[in-house]
Order: C-alpha cells, then structure tokens, then sequence
C-alpha cells in the first residue's frame, strides 16, 4: 500500500501554485503573524483577514468546504482557553438565577483565540496545499536556513512515506494476528502485554530505519556524497513574483495598521 | 489517523506574538547549538541517518495499542530518540518532526512552531535524557537501570513537556494557569504511561536484538556539561514557574498586561477560583518553590556526585 494520500498536495493549475514558493511562504508567514498581532475583539479587521484566507483558497482552486472543514481541526484545542470564560477580569454577565457569572473579556478572548486560531490555520492549509515539499525546500534554503537542516527535512520527507507505509504494514501484521484491535473484548493479553508488543513494533521500525539510514548514506557515499549538500542555485525572483511579494506585504500592512487606526 | 496522540501541538492563535517570538528565538538557538555539536561530533554520516529517523519517529507516532474504552495509548518518540540519540541529534530529529507535522499536516502551528519546538524537542528531549542517564548511572549498567530509566524518562518528559506547553498557554492569557497547568499535566500523566510502557518495549527489542544501538558509550561522550546545565536550569526553571503560576492563577496574566499585551484587567465582582486569595499563600508559594529548588539541586548534586564517582572508578580499575 502507498500512502501518497498523506501529503495534502494538490496538483492543480492555479496562480496561486503558479507563484514562486518563496513569495508563498514569506507571505503567508507575515499573515499569520499579522492574524497574531491583530488585538482581540478587532471584529472588522478579523473579518477581513478571513476575507484574505478565504480569497486565497479561492484563488488557489482549492475546494472551499474542504479548507474550512479540515481548518476546524485545531479548535478542540480550544478547550484549553475555555475556563477564560469564567476566570478572565472585567465586567460580568450574569446568567439568570443560576449564580453562575461569565467574564465579558473573557468571552471576548475566547472568540477571538477561536477565530484567530481557524483564519491562521486556513492560510496554512492554501500554503500546504499549493505548494510542493521540494518547492517549499527550496524556499527554506532561499530564507537562509541552515543547509544541514533543510537536508535533513529532505531526506525526511524523501523516506516519510517509505516508513509510514513500513509502520502500517507493521500495524497490519499484528491486526491479522490478533483477530482485530479491539479493546472491549481484550484482545491479546493484558495492558502491558499490548503495550510492549507496540513498544516492541516501534524498537522494530526504529532497527530498520537505522539500518536504511546506514544503507542510504553507503549508496550517498558511493555516489560522492562528502557531507556537503549541494543543490542547484535558485533563480532570482521575477519580476511577476516580486510584484506580487510587495502587493502582498503592502495589504498586509494595510491590514495590520486597520485595527490600530480606529482603535 | 495523523491526529495528533497528545493534545499537545499548541495551534496558531492561542500565544500572544510576543510569546511565540521568544519561544523562536529559543528553538533557533537550541537548533543551531545542535547543529554545531551533531556536525562537530557525529560527521556527515549523521545527515541521512536523521532524516530517516526523523521519518521513522513520524511513522512510529502512528503506532498504538488499545488501553479501554475505545482509548489508546500512543508513542510520542521524543524520549526514545533522546535515549537512542543522544539530547543533540534528537534534538534535531524531533525539530524535523515538529517543523514536518505543521508544514504539511497543520498539527500545530507555523507561528506557534518555535514553542512546539521548544516543547516536544528542547524539552522533553533534555529532560528525558537527563533522566535516562541519571538512572543509568544509579544502575551501573544493570538492566533494571534500562527498564525503570526508559520508563522515567518517557514518562517525565511527556509531563514535563506539557507543563511547558501550558505555561506558554497561561503566559499568553490564553488559558489561566491554575486550571491549564494541572489539567495539561493530569491528562500527560495518563498519557505518558502509554509513551513510557512503548519505549520500555522499544527499548527492550533493540536490546535483544541490536545492543550496539543501546550502548550508551558514544553519545555520553558527546553530551558533556553542557547538557546537565541545561537540564538544571529547565528543572529548576519548571519547579519555579508551575507552583507560583497554579498558586497565582493572574500572575502570569498580570505581568503580560504590564507588558501591555493584554486587555487591562479590572477588579472583579466575582471569582469561581478564590482560593488564591486565601491571605498567606505568598509564603506557601515560596515555600514550595523554595523546597522545589532545593530539591532539584539535590537531585543533581546527587547524581553529578554519583557521575563522578564512577568515572573515577573507571579510569582507575
């Protein structure tokens, strides 16, 4: 089995995936960091960052109700901020006769940690969706990150799919063995019983990866590998790109500076 | 499937900038201090290694068993590759993961990353290391020293980790600390008997059948004094900032308003959590820092001691 339908790439035709990976990931890094710094309960200007997300899925080709469906993966995390309703400073809401009184900024917080939480996680999913692994690669070299790094999450994303498809199969084996994972009924042995078989299951995957780890650098080494990861120069930003790299940072900024204004 | 195993990759929107900046700043230093000792000690046949491992600690996370009731306990990796890796390369390994699992797959996110970095890779690689080593060297290298050590150190680090994640949550405002530091830290306890129980089993099979893997002599070397400071000051740092920030829930939050970051807090009418307001809990408070302290230094004082002793022992047999 391959497991290919991991990687949340869409092959599409759109301007979006048209546009240089560089210019995708600065602007969609300088996005969220405006979505971070836009003050809670700003409405207006969030509003108008979840206009910018959503124009960007659309520009994209991606299918709207997928992106806003898979954003809304992160909002259980939400329960974390939950108590704030109840703890946050600040004017109270009483509910009725129940004595039980909720903090105005605390609501406040909350739906903005929500919403901010959904519009950055949207922008992530278009840069995700839109972009190639070996693109984005490029981009992190582009953005200076260190050259050993950025070989390491190649040769990561090389093999990711090889070994997630080696932990499956892993995860087959004992399936068929044990009947089915199924805890009501208790099968294979106690707790502890299970747990080491899972821990013996991850020992195992762990072995063989060292072992491919050592046969890859032996086939790296053979073929002139000296340490040194060298990857073809890549080529200055058009002019398309940079246009589109200023428009970009300039609405941006428009955006961050809105809720400042008329605060 | 790829949801991730413990609530712990801390999404975009729940930490003020001013937060997540730091926590960068911190995840980049720790990454290039790594980078330098991995390509110092360990050379160029490290790289493909790494990315392989990092691959294999991604695939690994998919690896369950089910505990009751429809639950299932996860492996997380961090203390494996620690103990299998040495703090530096599983530092590295885990910043791979962590930087993987939110480029692609949203699990966490990509402004928030410096402190899932931070989290799930400083952190709980440095404590389980610590940890792992200080066992071992209470053990000399009996294989009870593997079994209670895998086990500590699994499931320390996954507590540890996730107090970190919920200070930061707390320091942001997003959470008040006095209910998301014992939530995070009760619902990792459960969670770190399932890491703790897979590594101890990881640990065992590579005993059996590749001991060379397990065999601490190599990456002892290469950690060195730097690493025990690091896990003292991480300790000590934790064992200050979790009694004071659970015993004054607002105390975080007030020194992030007088940063100017936060909406002004005013007095309230009504509080669900009074008991902070208790008169005395100041020296409560710094009772149970002071004694935390105290106590880490011990353990360490301790162990350093025990470090010693040995390797004197060593060289002169």
């Amino acid at each position: 089995m391959h497991v290919h339908f991991l990687d949340p790439y869409q092959d599409l035709r759109s301007p979006v995936h048209a546009l240089d990976a560089r210019v995708k990931l600065v602007l969609a890094l300088v996005f969220i960091l405006v979505v971070s710094l836009t003050p809670n309960g700003a409405w207006a200007s969030l509003l108008l960052l979840f206009a910018v997300a959503v124009s960007a899925v659309l520009l994209a080709g991606l299918n709207v109700g997928y992106v806003l469906r898979r954003a809304g993966l992160a909002l259980p995390f939400a329960l974390a901020a939950l108590p704030l309703v109840f703890t946050a400073p600040g004017a109270r809401i009483e509910l009725g006769a129940t004595g039980i009184s909720l903090s105005q900024i605390g609501i406040e917080r909350l739906l903005s940690i929500f919403f901010k939480s959904y519009v950055s996680m949207q922008m992530a999913i278009v840069l995700a969706s839109a972009t190639s692994f070996p693109d984005l690669l490029q981009a992190m070299r582009a953005i200076r990150l260190p050259k050993l790094l950025v070989a390491i999450f190649g040769l990561m994303w090389r093999y990711l799919f090889v070994l997630v498809d080696e932990a499956m199969r892993l995860l087959r084996a004992r399936d068929s063995r044990s009947g089915a994972l199924d805890a009501a009924r208790n099968v294979g042995g106690s707790i502890s019983w299970r747990a080491r078989s899972a821990g013996g299951m991850a020992g195992n995957l762990f072995m063989r990866s060292f072992e491919r780890g050592d046969r890859i650098y032996d086939a790296m080494a053979a073929r002139g590998y000296d340490g040194e990861v060298r990857s073809m120069r890549h080529p200055a930003l058009s002019a398309q790109s940079l246009r589109v790299l200023v428009a970009g940072l300039v609405l941006l900024s428009v955006l961050f500076a809105l809720p400042r204004l008329f605060a | 499937m790829l949801s991730s195993p413990a609530q712990m990759h801390v999404p975009d929107g729940f930490l003020t900038t001013t937060v997540s900046i730091v926590l960068w700043v911190l995840a980049v230093l720790a990454i290039v201090v790594a980078l330098r000792r991995v390509g110092n000690d360990l050379g160029e046949r490290q790289v493909p290694l790494m990315g392989v491992l990092a691959a294999c600690i991604f695939a690994g996370q998919m690896l369950n068993f089910p505990v009751a009731g429809g639950t299932s306990g996860h492996l997380i990796g961090a203390a494996l590759a620690a103990i299998l890796l040495g703090p530096w390369a599983g530092i590295l390994v885990l910043a791979c993961v962590t930087g993987i699992q939110a480029l692609i797959f949203q699990d966490g996110g990509l402004l928030a990353m410096g402190s899932n970095i931070v989290n799930m890779g400083v952190v709980s690689v440095f404590t389980a290391w610590g940890v792992y080593r200080i066992v071992q060297m209470a053990a000399r290298g009996a294989r009870w020293g593997m079994i209670v050590g895998g086990f500590a150190a699994a499931w320390i680090s996954v507590v540890v980790a996730s107090m970190a994640a919920a200070l930061q949550l707390a320091a942001s405002g997003a959470s008040p600390a006095n209910v998301a530091i014992p939530t995070m830290a009760g619902v990792h306890m459960l969670i770190g008997i399932g890491e703790g129980l897979i590594t101890v089993g990881a640990l065992s099979f590579l005993a059996a059948t590749r001991r060379d893997l397990v065999s601490h002599d190599k990456t002892a070397a290469v950690a060195g004094r730097g690493v025990w400071i690091a896990g003292l000051v991480l300790a000590i740092g934790l064992a200050v900032a979790s009694p004071l920030a659970s015993t004054h829930p607002d105390g975080l939050e007030r020194v992030a308003a007088d940063i100017g970051f936060l909406d002004r807090a005013q007095s309230s009418p009504y509080k669900i959590f009074s008991d902070y307001m208790i008169p005395g809990i100041h020296n409560q408070a710094l009772s149970t820092i002071v004694a935390g302290v105290v106590g880490v230094l011990l353990v360490f004082v301790v162990a350093y001691g025990v470090a010693r002793m040995r390797r004197g022992a060593n060289t002169a047999s």
